[in-house]
């Protein structure tokens, strides 16, 4: 496969870096637009693959893995790497034996994300070098790179990618695989980060920065794009190809590719060459505060937004350039937003929420579509693990007034992820909650990883599983019930009777999520249309596959998978099952 | 050359990720500079997908903005109607007929606008409307309607047959390669 051209998406790209940097080990946690790099990565069997239960665990073994002298790897999404700040900031002051390089992925105009932050900030607070490719052939090669960085100058390097890099696909060029290997030597001063310990590497830390600032003078990552004069921008990662695609060689171009630390000198010669300097960037002001701060005259958020992802049209429009015209419909076109799939387990307990007024706490995941109309259930979404801490302090400050009404809802990876902290201090500070565990024995959202509680590891063979109903048992739980979200009646009765219960309480609502291939479906449902009298019971669930045609319910046979849910709010026996038993 | 765009739109599931890997493979095949962008995650889960097809000499952007778009190959009618500011002036329509209510319809919070094809065709806009679904039954499997579309944009391209069949021996699996022929020869014969 060497000198091999083909068209790859970023994230597989990186993990083709990997590949090639010779790295023996990866451990993360999936997250849009993250996840597909270790699911590349664990195609070569050179690399030992794996899921953590979160970020943080993914981290630090990464962490173990190059000390123990071997080039290691995490990637997460841009959250993901709040979960594992703490391992990473001090890190910094470690440094690493083998290569230690990190992948982040930052989600502008939060295509699957909660909130839209600015990697960068992690960067320049932890200390550590960050490299921001602008296409695939840059984020293989600077996942190559990014190894001799860490290597070279002793620090983790952080990757910085974004959905427009991370899931485009572009030409890249494959080469040799290429394993440096590193013997583990015990340095307590060095890997021990106690205060005495801490106070002597911080200055090693500031000096390092230093040397990283040189070198961001000269190193190829960075590079200036000489065209016209009269308009200079600096810009990175995929703003550089929007710019690009604009000006072309009308404007002058310094394209910053190690995005921690900027250079000064390379800034202020590119300044000089220039009329007029504009720094397009996405996100936050970072590269322009830097400019600033050198006392140079420069545009940036005064005429470009801080929020949402740029296109070419948007740099057109702000730096003066014509931006083709084009036609519209004078006709309110309805929105599409996502939903739950047709058949999906979490539709009937959120159903079942919903009729009982319930409050519900949620957290990340499929099951945050519990939020959209027709079920609109959910009443609030943070973070990963969010719903359990969030319930106990609402259920603490509000006690009989929402115990028995209010739930916290979390799926099985979620809870893997950080529920379980959540529950270990509802047990110890004993509040009077419920917990419901949605366990479709999958990680869905990011597209069907396994995780610690479904027995099957990330290329799929037999693994450990962690038994959900004995965890919550061991943390002191006496009140454990399991539900099928299919059966409606029965998460009813067990709701009411744990909510009633003067004990906190979990309830898992099993049943594994209907996309999973060894899932077998049920035919489609018909509608007998002599008996539907157009009551819309059944589309109180919010299925895609229910719609009304001429006054009576209709079924979508193309997405039906016969769940059954439907049928048990239809009083008038009108939605006919077709089913096969076993 | 100046750059070209594709836009393939849909409902998430419906298959345009295959759509976009074929059209990629084929024309990086054909020498071009490809750049193919892609959405995972949350809006896959039945909400209005879209995916940017770029060609040429040398691709910059990886997404495609308004006013571009050379084609806009849609699966469904009313993703078709969305992305029309997407649209190039002289820009061709390539849309299945087929009618996926989106929530806020099924709900009764919306309509589904009626007389779609005729609308756009009134904004002056190329259109090329045909049943796809009909076709994709036809070759085998509904799920064929991705290969369908593509046999129909093939007319658009000054492309031999061979190379599109290269690309979809390369990106199909064995077992549904044939299935896959068929449609994709429904689909430009149409």
């Amino acid at each position: 496969m060497s000198n091999h051209k083909e068209l790859m998406l970023g994230n597989k790209a990186v993990a083709r870096g990997l590949y090639e940097a010779g790295v023996c080990f990866i451990s993360s946690y999936p997250g849009t637009p993250s996840t597909e790099i270790t699911e590349e990565a664990v195609k070569y069997d050179e690399i030992y693959c794996e899921w953590a239960p979160n970020e943080k665990v993914a981290m630090e073994s990464a962490f173990g893995a190059c000390l123990a002298g071997r080039r290691s790897f995490c990637a997460q999404k841009h959250v993901g790497l709040n979960v594992a700040a703490d391992p990473l900031y001090t890190m910094s002051y470690t440094g690493v034996n083998a290569g230690l390089v990190i992948a982040v992925a930052d989600d502008a105009g939060m295509h699957s994300s909660q909130n839209e932050q600015d990697s960068r900030h992690h960067a320049i607070a932890a200390k550590v070098p960050m490299l921001e490719p602008s296409d695939s052939a840059e984020a293989l090669a600077f996942t190559k790179e990014a190894f001799e960085i860490s290597e070279k100058f002793d620090t983790p390097v952080l990757i910085k990618m974004c959905t427009r890099v991370s899931h485009s696909q572009s030409v890249v060029e494959t080469g040799e695989r290429n394993v440096p290997l590193k013997t583990y030597e015990k340095n307590i001063a060095k890997y021990v980060m106690m205060p005495g310990n801490a106070k002597k590497r911080h200055p090693i830390v500031e000096a390092r920065t230093k040397a990283l600032t040189e070198f961001a003078e000269t190193t190829d990552l960075n590079r200036v794009e000489m065209g016209g004069t009269a308009l200079g921008i600096i810009t990175s990662s995929t703003s550089y190809q929007y710019v690009k695609e604009v000006f072309g060689d009308d404007a002058s171009i310094l394209k910053l590719g190690l995005v921690n630390p900027l250079p000064e000198k390379l800034i202020r010669d590119f300044a000089a060459r220039v009329e007029r300097l504009v720094v397009v960037e996405e996100l936050d002001p970072v590269i322009e505060n830097h400019v600033r701060a050198l006392g140079l005259e420069v545009s940036g958020k005064d005429l470009l937004p801080m929020v949402d992802e740029f296109s070419q049209n948007l740099i057109a429009e702000t730096l003066g350039q014509p931006v083709p015209d084009f036609r519209t419909l004078d006709e309110a076109i309805p929105p599409r937003p996502p939903v739950m799939c047709a058949g999906c387990p979490h539709r009937g307990l959120f159903y079942t929420l919903k009729r009982n007024n319930c409050t519900v706490l949620g957290d990340i995941g499929c099951y945050t579509l519990g939020a959209v109309q027709p079920l609109g259930a959910i009443e609030m979404t943070l973070c990963m693990g969010a719903s359990i801490g969030a319930l106990h302090g609402f259920n603490k400050m509000l006690g009989k007034e929402s115990e028995g009404k209010t739930v916290a809802v979390i799926g099985d990876s979620t809870f893997m992820h950080s529920g379980m902290t959540g529950l270990a201090n509802v047990a110890y500070n004993q509040s009077n909650s419920t917990i419901i565990i949605v366990d479709n024995s999958i990680t869905g959202m990011t597209g069907h990883q396994q995780n610690p509680t479904t027995g099957y590891n990330i290329k799929g063979d037999p693994a450990g599983k962690i038994d959900l109903e004995a965890l919550c048992r061991a943390m002191g739980f006496e009140r454990v019930r399991v539900v099928d979200p299919y059966n409606l009646e029965q998460c009813d009765k067990v709701l009411k009777e744990e909510l009633a219960a003067e004990a906190p309480s979990v309830i898992i609502s099993r049943r594994p999520c209907a996309l999973l291939k060894y899932v077998k479906h049920q035919p489609p449902l018909t509608v007998d249309t002599e008996k539907c009298i157009g009551c819309k019971s059944c589309m109180r669930v919010g299925c895609p596959a229910i719609s009304m045609k001429n006054g009576k319910a209709a079924i979508d046979n193309t997405l039906c998978v016969g769940c059954e849910v439907c049928s048990q709010l239809c009083r008038k026996d009108a939605l006919v099952s077709h089913r096969k038993e076993a | 050359m100046e750059t070209k765009n594709i836009m393939i739109v849909g409902v998430g599931g419906q298959g345009s990720l295959l759509a976009s890997k074929l059209l990629g493979h084929l024309l990086l095949s054909r020498g071009y500079d490809v750049k193919v962008s892609e959405v995972h995650g949350m809006s896959q889960r039945g909400g209005s997908v879209v995916t940017y097809v770029r060609y040429g000499d040398r691709v910059c952007s990886p997404v495609i903005d308004r006013g571009q778009a050379d084609f806009i190959v849609s699966f469904e009618l009313l993703e078709a109607a969305r992305w029309l500011p997407y649209l190039k002036k002289d820009g061709v329509i390539v849309t299945n007929t087929q009618q996926i209510d989106p929530m806020p319809v099924i709900t009764g919070a919306a309509q589904y606008p009626e007389q779609l094809v005729e609308k756009l065709n009134a904004t002056g806009a190329r259109v090329d409307a045909f049943d796809c679904l009909k076709l994709a039954e036809e070759a085998g499997s509904s799920k064929a309607v991705n290969i369908v579309l593509l046999g129909r944009l093939s007319h658009y391209f000054d492309l031999p047959e061979d190379a599109w069949m290269a690309s979809l021996e390369a990106n199909v699996p064995a077992k549904f390669l044939e299935m896959n022929k068929k449609a994709f020869q429904l689909g430009k014969n149409s």
